[in-house]
């Protein structure tokens, strides 16, 4: 938008107040849960400048529930979802983008349907097919609904589709089959798609928690999310410097990942949101 | 000829590995819901008998289904308008030469990038009677103390809050991008014939916006249908229904009470319902955005 029409004299102080004030009204959840973290628990909702930092209750919730193994779920969780969807949505992009083949149309449609209904509401029926397969509690079981990612299929071959096709036949001239075009053309010329989509793959299963709380049922299984769950609604009590220091805990990888590198997540999620 | 059976061979090639996990993971579950929906839930491995419209029946006499599906649609209504509006606010403000907008930004923003779940826990202990932040600022203004939470009256409203304040920041992104996009000479057009601000934006900004309102607003109906994650940490629905909604009436259908056969006669409501967004989708798509 031209600067022509920015807000001007009265306007833009009124305006800049307004703005001000929603931004402090929007970070004002987390600045308490921060501070109620951060301080004993006696300070947890007395506010004075020089009351105590302390660490201790990252510590105790740290000792209190496994919190290590949990990170490591997610972890492997998010990892595995990723490195399956790019390969998949990929090849699959690649067909969409770029052949020809009876019943292109209708299939494309059918993995559309996808973007309406996601895995998150078809919970009943997929909790069943886990069962019959036998993975119930399992990190597989977790993933496998999201890996065929009609998002991220229709991403990249959105972005495909705007490949040159000179590159792609003088690759072929020089004798390279499907998959090295698609390796050596394709890919590298839509490397901030993969950015912009892994940022928001990750962020999604680093976040999810109805199908991992209905799917996993141990330890060994369980994700952070649903570990700060069963955490926080167990025998706790209700000692909020504990569970908002756990709150804090499992957000922080994004939260720092975010603050760190905020410009390349706005325009990750923006460059996603452009179809 | 050769050729085009080759090509046709790798598409589907290609295609293939997504494909089945597709059908295996969201077409075969809305098959097997429909299914479902007329067979009696399963008991000891054994498949449950035929019985028709039965989970139907009991579906249209299940007070907290009723109950869950007109939440939701208060849910619904009260969530989506407000926080695409304050989307776009957040928006205009961010991309003006405002002081402090990069700061402006990181505030909007961080909500989108916090699991629901840390999101509900926060916001738990903001709605505590009193020990919590609502609490200390209510009673200190002199206000009788109230279980924010607790009460049926208050209860939904509150929750509401909480997906408008994590919803609002994720929206303000997709019309951050379009603004952007919008070239510049019209402006200066509009500024040359002498437009005030005010119509510039009414007549030219909002038009050019109407397809990113309308895939916001598709995103926001499929989003007040899929999320309950919030629910399920500060409310269980409760107190008394006032804040369950229809995906955490079908998980404690289907995951407290284990009957699959009545949860799966409450997913086809809900899949009903997401088809309904998606078809209108397309309606509006052809009609009123003129601007693709």
């Amino acid at each position: 938008m031209s600067r022509l029409y920015e807000p001007r004299g009265p306007w833009l102080a009124l305006e800049t107040v307004a703005a001000w004030l929603l931004g402090i009204l929007w970070i004002l959840p987390l600045a308490y849960a921060v501070w109620t973290a951060f301080h004993p628990s006696e300070y947890s909702a007395r506010f004075e400048i020089l009351a105590p930092l302390t660490l201790e209750n990252f510590v105790r919730a740290w000792e209190a529930a496994p919190f290590a193994r949990y990170f490591l779920n997610s972890f492997a969780l998010v990892t595995m979802v990723l490195s399956c969807q790019l390969v998949l949505c990929t090849l699959a992009a690649y067909a969409f983008a770029r052949f020809e083949f009876p019943g292109k149309d209708i299939a494309f449609i059918l993995v559309l349907v996808q973007l309406m209904i996601m895995p998150d509401v078809l919970i009943v029926e997929n909790y069943r097919t886990m069962w019959r397969l036998g993975i119930l509690d399992s990190i597989p079981a977790i993933g496998l609904p999201y890996i065929a990612s009609a998002f991220g299929i229709f991403l990249l071959r959105q972005t495909f589709k705007t490949v040159p096709k000179e590159l792609d036949e003088a690759a072929r001239v020089e004798g390279a089959g499907p998959l090295a075009v698609l390796l050596k053309v394709y890919v590298p010329l839509a490397k901030p798609v993969y950015l912009a989509y892994g940022l928001v793959s990750v962020s999604y299963h680093w976040n999810n928690f109805l199908w991992p709380l209905i799917v996993t049922n141990s330890v060994g299984s369980r994700p952070v999310t649903v570990g700060l769950q069963v955490f926080s609604s167990g025998d706790q009590g209700i000692d909020w410097s504990i569970i908002t220091a756990a709150t804090l805990m499992t957000s922080a990888p994004l939260l720092v990942g975010f603050l760190l590198f905020q410009r390349q997540f706005v325009q990750s999620f923006m460059r996603a949101g452009i179809r | 000829m050769r050729l085009g059976a080759i090509n046709a061979v790798t598409g589907w090639l290609l295609v293939l590995p997504a494909a089945a996990l597709l059908a295996l993971f969201t077409h075969f579950p809305v098959v097997a819901t429909i299914i479902d929906s007329f067979y009696a839930t399963s008991r000891a491995g054994k498949p449950g008998p035929f019985v028709g419209l039965e989970n139907y029946h009991v579906m249209v006499a299940d007070e907290v289904f009723w109950k869950s599906l007109w939440n939701n649609v208060w849910y619904s209504l009260g969530t989506i308008p407000l926080s695409i509006g304050l989307a776009l606010v957040m928006a205009l403000w961010v991309n003006s030469a405002m002081r402090g907008r990069t700061w402006l930004r990181v505030a909007f923003f961080t909500p989108t990038i916090l699991p629901m779940i840390a999101v509900a826990n926060i916001w738990l202990f903001f709605y505590t009677p009193q020990y919590g932040l609502l609490e200390k600022f209510t009673t200190g203004l002199g206000f009788a103390t109230h279980n924010w939470l607790g009460t049926e009256s208050t209860a939904l409203a509150c929750v509401m809050v909480v997906a408008i304040w994590k919803d609002a920041g994720f929206f303000m992104i997709f019309y951050l991008a379009a603004l952007q996009s919008i070239p510049p000479s019209l402006a200066e057009a509009a500024a040359l014939e002498g437009a005030p601000r005010s119509y510039y934006l009414r007549r030219i900004v909002l038009p050019l916006l109407m397809p990113t309102t309308l895939f916001v607003l598709v995103n926001a109906v499929i989003n007040s249908f899929r999320l309950v994650d919030h629910i399920v940490v500060m409310t269980r629905g409760g107190p008394n229904n006032a804040t369950s909604l229809l995906l955490f009436h079908i998980y404690q259908v289907g995951f407290s009470f284990w009957d699959t056969g009545y949860a799966a006669a409450l997913t086809l409501v809900l899949l009903a319902i997401l088809a309904a967004a998606a078809i209108g989708q397309f309606v509006f798509l052809d009609k009123k955005v003129h601007y693709q």
